[in-house]
């Protein structure tokens, strides 16, 4: 464990705890959000015919460092009538609550950041910030256009919480722990031992659980792709209806920062979807160290297909945008209040059934 | 059952959008890097105008055709003894042209000027890429003659027009007198 | 005393009871320079105000002191997307005065024209219509193949987009000698460009539960404000210029007039308006088949006359443009200007409904409304 490794190092509990706390942020996430960014670009050029950045760089991989570059030499302008105060805490608290979620998920054996035992809860307890964070900056930013689109994203927000919270509880009947870590070890072995297929272990249960967690997955990921304000659901930052919502009056480094936490949080959201339903970081085919006898290359592995998984959740993301277009704000509260928390809830009950018969 | 309906249409239309995205992600572009490789333009393209001045006759009849005005000639007769060489296509030509301005920026490229050219010697090339950082920049001159031999062609025109005029007024002056002397000599007869 | 005075203010400019919403001239989707003055509640528009003008050129009176040849430039750009359509209603307009009969083969060349502009003015609306409502990748798609047809136009007149190509008794140019197999092969390879059109937009659910039942309007209200085209089809009525006061030679082709007949959703909403429109695509395609196996061989240039100098008279002359019907009324007084030519602009008539469209909804269903509507700024201001 890398915790275990740097207090051995250091000697200071304080210390070791921060260090591993920071280490995603700074080694991972920062570097992750600039290629996140590079690679939604291409991906999107390449499904509409095109070719995307190609000259910052072999095939444009410079491009949103050239771009960050710029960001950060633009003029901070910041509209004489707005509320000071709140307008330059709002990016601070959409960035923290985007990347605070990553002290919880496991990276890989050796290394999760902060082992909390309520990993699931403090996850969505934290991404409620980002709402907070959205919603000053609307209102801080005294226009009507903001206020609008601050609105529209707290309430979509909000909402999706809950059938993501619901299909929580279904997990935690089936395992009976909210830890990220206690519950990605579960799923060790095979592919088959996923929480998808049913969980781990051979029983008549685990086959009844398929095609419930397999609507658990799609309600899941449909949730947090909403809590993460893309396509189909990007009311609050359409540019064609309200020129650009919550961040139309930020510039420069703010803007940046709003934009970076966004593909953080896209990130945030597939690895969860990824821990819980998909093993994490678990192999779906077993460690190339253990038939090799390296045991010291595993926790490459692992954070090889942690990283792997994520990847694809965020490709299929970028998918969905580039292929449908956007829900009216009452479509996408129908489709939550009326679709997704009444499947879910009857999804509870069905697993619960299950479990306890 | 359209709860049931509608959910299983959204699903499956997404999923066949789906499945064009995804087929359009192997399908190689269509865009060309531009500045490194350019389209060949057709023949008929129509981009910056080029006047040859060697086949101008000067007849003004672009000038006359175009639609923003954007053309601008002036010439000048020349003396009956200098040879301005042929066109191209036989005509000789007799007019000095001292100003042929085209202004770019008002031009619309409709070509309206190209076709009533007698000697065909205004046409439109293929070239697209002359911006200039200034506006007056985009107004060419394709005149050939030099400002001061502009300057002396009028100079010259002046002159022959002044010597033209003195021996109309010196002509009608005589006239005048033989006419004069004339009826002074018939009633006399009479 | 100011505090007070600034609070009132604040509370006035904050609140949510009537709100004036301005979609300003620069708004990635008003199609142009319009301006938008919604009066809203809460999300709910109680009157939508057009304000127009922003691209005003003054064609009409541009019109009156240039020759009759040298106004096609400047009919060009009234409908920039439809030019083709524009000079079409404009030389039948001149030619209806000065009594000219065209050679046939000016004829197929002008139709052929026409549909091929029709088919790439619809592609520019289906695509934007696409991305208003946030799915890029159609948009994307439309342009591309309609870089097709920019490329045949270019290949014959030499311009993409403002060709001067129909003059008054002929066209510019023959026909280039490639040009008949190529236009055979994009018909060929346009056929499943619409199928996954099709696929991508038209039948997507997100995409009809934001058109359907969105800006419904009855047949007998577009009648009464004068709404022809697509709109007007949309409705349910089955009006075509080109079947019913037939210009050109359009009577000797065999093709559809597509109805809009509420397939998801009553008839005459957004979405019937966006699929008249596909189907029309393929009409055209029917229309450019038809012709490019029939047209004959000819001289296109015996008719064009030396100076056009129309009689003493006036005449009205109508095309179906895509938009709708474009129509020229000409006065001429016996000389080489025109006395006055008004053009009847379809984007600018069709606008007028847009207020009795958008009663009733949200603000996010205005943009899908006019996107369905199709306007030109540069034909609703001319």
């Amino acid at each position: 464990m890398i915790y275990d490794y740097l207090f051995n190092l250091i000697g200071s509990e304080f210390l070791a705890g921060l260090i591993c706390s920071f280490l995603p942020l700074f080694l991972f996430i920062l570097p992750f959000a600039l290629f996140a960014v590079w690679w939604e670009r291409k991906i999107s050029a390449h499904m509409q015919d095109r070719l995307g950045p190609m000259r910052t760089g072999w095939h444009g991989w410079l491009q949103t460092i050239a771009d960050i570059l710029k960001l950060l030499q633009k003029e901070d302008i910041i509209a004489s009538d707005a509320d000071k105060p709140l307008f330059n805490l709002a990016p601070v608290l959409v960035f923290t609550g985007s990347y605070a979620v990553f002290a919880a998920i496991p990276f890989s054996g050796a290394f999760i950041g902060a082992n909390i035992d309520l990993g699931l809860f403090f996850i969505i307890a934290v991404s409620g910030l980002v709402v907070a964070g959205i919603l000053m900056a609307g209102w801080s930013s005294n226009n009507k256009y903001s206020l609008l689109g601050a609105m529209r994203s707290a309430a979509q927000i909000i909402s999706y919480e809950i059938p993501t919270m619901i299909v929580v509880v279904t997990i935690v009947m089936i395992t009976g722990t909210l830890n990220l870590n206690t519950l990605t070890e579960m799923q060790t072995g095979y592919f088959w031992n996923w929480m998808i297929f049913g969980g781990p272990g051979f029983s008549a249960e685990k086959f009844l659980f398929i095609p419930f967690m397999v609507i658990g997955f799609v309600i899941l990921y449909l949730s947090t792709l909403a809590e993460v304000n893309r396509t189909p659901f990007d009311i609050p930052e359409a540019e064609s209806e309200l020129v650009g919502g919550y961040h139309t009056e930020y510039s420069g480094m703010k803007f940046a920062m709003f934009f970076l936490s966004e593909y953080a949080n896209m990130f945030a959201v597939s690895a969860i979807v990824a821990a819980v339903f998909f093993g994490g970081y678990q192999s779906p085919f077993g460690y190339l160290g253990n038939t090799l006898g390296v045991e010291g290359l595993i926790p490459f592995e692992q954070f090889f297909w942690f990283t792997a998984k994520g990847l694809f959740f965020i490709f299929v993301q970028m998918w969905l945008r580039w292929t449908l277009p956007r829900l009216r704000v009452d479509q996408l509260m129908a489709l939550c209040w009326k679709y997704l928390i009444p499947i879910s809830i009857v999804n509870l009950l069905i697993v619960g059934l299950i479990t306890v018969l | 059952m359209q709860y049931f309906r509608n959910i299983f249409s959204s699903l499956s239309t997404v999923f066949i959008g789906m499945k064009v995205t995804f087929k359009h992600l192997f399908e190689p572009a269509v865009t060309i890097q531009y500045p490194d490789v350019r389209l060949t333009l057709p023949e008929r393209e129509r981009n910056r105008l080029y006047v040859n001045m060697d086949d101008c006759i000067g007849c003004d009849q672009c000038a006359r055709a175009c639609p923003v005005n954007c053309i601008t000639i002036e010439t000048v007769k020349s003396l009956p003894e200098e040879d301005l060489g042929k066109t191209s296509n036989g005509k000789k030509k007799v007019l000095w042209v001292t100003e042929f301005d085209i202004d770019f920026a008002k031009c619309c490229y409709c070509q309206l000027c190209v076709f009533p050219c007698p000697t065909e010697c205004i046409y439109m090339t293929d070239v697209f890429e002359f911006s200039e950082f200034n506006r007056k920049d985009l107004n060419y001159s394709f005149i050939t003659l030099k400002p001061e031999e502009v300057a002396q062609k009028k100079e010259n025109f002046a002159k022959m027009e002044a010597e033209k005029t003195a021996k109309k007024l010196e002509a009608a002056k005589l006239a005048a007198e033989k006419k004069a002397s004339e009826q002074q000599q018939t009633p006399k007869e009479n | 005393m100011s505090l007070t005075a600034e609070k009132i203010e604040t509370k006035a400019a904050l609140s949510t009871e009537e709100m004036v919403l301005n979609m300003g001239p620069q708004h990635p989707s008003t199609h142009g320079v319009l301006r938008l003055e919604l009066l809203l509640e809460g999300e709910i528009i109680k009157k939508v105000t057009p304000h127009i003008g922003y691209l005003h050129r003054c064609f009409e009176k541009h019109a009156e002191v240039m020759s009759y040849p040298q106004v096609i430039p400047y009919t060009d750009r009234m409908d920039y997307l439809a030019s083709m359509g524009n000079e079409f209603g404009y030389a039948i307009a001149v030619e209806k005065l000065l009594d000219l009969k065209i050679p046939e083969r000016v004829e197929y060349i002008r139709v052929i024209m026409a549909e091929l502009q029709r088919i790439a003015s619809h592609l520019v609306a289906l695509g934007t219509y696409g991305a208003d409502l946030g799915a890029f990748t159609p948009f994307l798609f439309c342009f591309r193949d309609r870089e097709k047809i920019l490329s045949l136009f270019e290949m014959t007149c030499g311009a993409r987009l403002l060709y001067n190509y129909i003059w008054v008794g002929g066209v510019s140019h023959d026909l280039h000698p490639d040009f008949i197999r190529l236009a055979k092969e994009f018909v060929h390879y346009f056929k499943p460009k619409v199928v996954e059109l099709n696929d991508l937009l038209t039948n997507n659910q997100i995409f009809i539960e934001r058109t359907a039942n969105v800006g419904i309007l009855p047949v007998d209200v577009a009648i009464n404000y004068g709404i022809t085209g697509p709109m007007l089809r949309g409705s349910g009525m089955k009006w075509d210029l080109r079947r019913n006061d037939p210009y050109s030679i359009y009577d000797k082709f065999d093709f559809d007039i597509p109805v809009g007949e509420g397939l998801v959703g009553t008839v005459g909403d957004s979405w019937d308006r966006y699929y008249v429109r596909i189907l029309e695509m393929g009409e055209s395609l029917k229309i450019i088949e038809q012709a490019l196996e029939q047209i004959p061989e000819g001289d296109i240039s015996s008719a064009i006359p030396k100076r056009v100098k129309p009689p003493v008279g006036e005449v009205y002359a109508r095309v179906e443009n895509p938009r709708g019907e474009l129509g020229y009324y000409i006065i001429s007084d016996g000389s080489v200007n025109p006395f006055r030519v008004k053009v009847r602009g379809p984007s600018f008539v069709n606008l007028g409904v847009m207020d009795e469209l958008c009663r009733g909804l949200m603000v996010a269903d205005v943009i899908a409304i006019l996107g369905s509507i199709d306007i030109v700024l540069g034909e609703v201001d001319r």
